[in-house]
């Protein structure tokens, strides 16, 4: 199971990328496995404010409907048009083309309270 | 039986295209014999049981008073007097309770559920699994059972629309043979797949299609309801409804676009925007890549082409009755 080192992690599984004050946010390649077969990607409207462990998204296999939580509080400013279009990216490029929104972060030290790579590693087992 | 073992999109297409094996111990086996048998089980069941000849089966309806589905099975002819009934795992002990308590002079009933491991092995290639696992025995012709040698019974049914047969053997053989129908080429399915494959052929699910509140005439299943053969459970009630038609009907519906796999519980509504019923079945569609499912409905919404609308989670998806089964195996014998 890959675990990119550059990444957070919850223990909802979802990942998060901080660049600036703009934080990525995708579901992890253990979820993805678990999930199998993504059909559908129900992505939140631009400019919603959520915050941490809120549902944002959805994404559903032919299993069941997963809700996809907001990490880190923040702000919707970007949502992948590509994972709405092929929700089968969230499995084959998780931590990728796979990436399903882009939040505005309150305060980027609030992912310091997200698990590191090894962390959620050791989590998954 | 898991919700599956690999990917539920894998395991189905694996039952379209080649073979897979679902486990269905679970299920229960009723035995009936005895001079009275067949005349008894005609005032129990929907079907004709007299139809059959020894080695024939067919699908049929345990009713209540109300005319409401109690379970569906399929009821064997494995001898002149003696009847093999397949039911639901859900519904063994329910329906053995109902039986014993109508039971009639000249008529043994019997529960064997215990006593038998069964495997659905279904798909174009199942012929082939079969031949490979027991060289020297022939399969029965479509809906027929035969009991075998080594002293299982195999009957060519199953629940996928696929061509395939259902296996019984004695409980404690189980494993082995599940391990030989894999090795002859058969992949393990499980229920998620179990459940996409027969909806998409628009069979029941007794608990989500079917209720004891809901008759085989709604649930579009008349063709399996003799109201000719004398008097049965439940008669009475679907006799009305046929000359006076059902005022609801297991509805048929597809969705027009792309949108999140339909479930059941989710809301059906009209092309107006009222709600109208709520799907009993759904499911993204293997085979179609598209929401497919089935609604008790007011029948002046059950035509085919009526536009309706699935809501999930709050939006509305446009759809449309249609046809079943929603998809047509290319193999079925």
């Amino acid at each position: 199971m890959n675990t990119p080192s550059n990444l957070r992690f919850a223990a909802s599984h979802e990942w998060v990328r901080l660049d600036g004050d703009i934080a990525t946010v995708g579901i992890s390649d253990h979820a993805q496995a678990e999930l199998t077969d993504v059909v559908f990607v129900e992505l939140p409207a631009m400019g919603r404010s959520v915050d941490a462990g809120d549902p944002t998204a959805v994404v559903e296999s032919v299993k069941a409907a997963s809700d996809i939580y907001a990490p880190i509080g923040g702000e919707v400013v970007e949502v992948n048009p590509e994972v709405e279009a092929d929700p089968s990216l969230v499995n084959t490029d998780p931590y990728g083309k796979g990436w399903i929104f882009k939040l505005q972060v309150k305060s980027a030290a609030d992912v310091d309270g997200l698990m590191d790579a090894p962390a959620y590693e050791a989590l998954i087992g | 039986m898991p919700v599956q073992y690999t990917a539920i999109i894998e395991e189905h297409t694996a039952v379209r295209t080649a073979c897979g094996i679902f486990d269905i111990s679970h299920m229960g086996q009723l035995i009936v014999t005895g001079a009275n048998a067949a005349s008894w089980l005609n005032r129990l069941l929907t079907n004709d049981v007299a139809d059959l000849g020894v080695g024939q089966g067919q699908y049929t309806l345990m009713l209540n008073e109300r005319g409401g589905v109690i379970d569906d099975l399929i009821a064997y002819r494995s001898g002149e007097t003696a009847f093999f009934l397949v039911v639901n795992a859900s519904m063994i002990d329910e329906d053995f309770t109902w039986l014993e308590g109508h039971l009639d002079q000249g008529v043994t009933l019997t529960n064997e559920s215990d006593r038998w491991a069964a495997m659905a092995v279904q798909g174009p290639k199942a012929v082939e699994v079969f031949s490979k696992v027991f060289p020297t025995e022939v399969l029965p012709p479509r809906n027929g059972i035969a009991a075998m040698a080594e002293g299982g019974i195999v009957c060519r049914t199953g629940y996928t629309g696929e061509d395939g047969f259902e296996f019984f053997g004695p409980a404690g053989e189980g494993i082995a043979y599940w391990d030989h129908f894999v090795a002859a080429g058969a992949k393990p399915c499980a229920l998620g797949s179990r459940d996409t494959l027969r909806l998409e052929m628009g069979y029941p699910l007794n608990g989500n299609d079917l209720s004891p509140d809901r008759s085989p005439i709604e649930a579009g299943l008349g063709f399996f309801c003799d109201l000719d053969k004398g008097d049965f459970m439940g008669r009475e009630t679907l006799a009305q409804q046929k000359a006076n038609g059902p005022e609801l009907k297991l509805t048929a519906i597809r969705y027009l676009d792309k949108g999140p796999p339909p479930r059941a519980h989710y809301p059906v509504a009209s092309a107006d925007g009222v709600v109208i019923g709520e799907l009993s079945s759904g499911a993204l569609s293997p085979s179609l890549m598209a929401g497919i499912g089935m609604a008790y409905l007011p029948a002046e919404f059950a035509t085919i082409g009526t536009q309706l609308q699935i809501e999930v989670r709050g939006k509305f998806f446009p759809a449309v009755v249609v046809k079943k089964p929603f998809y047509k195996p290319a193999h079925s014998i």
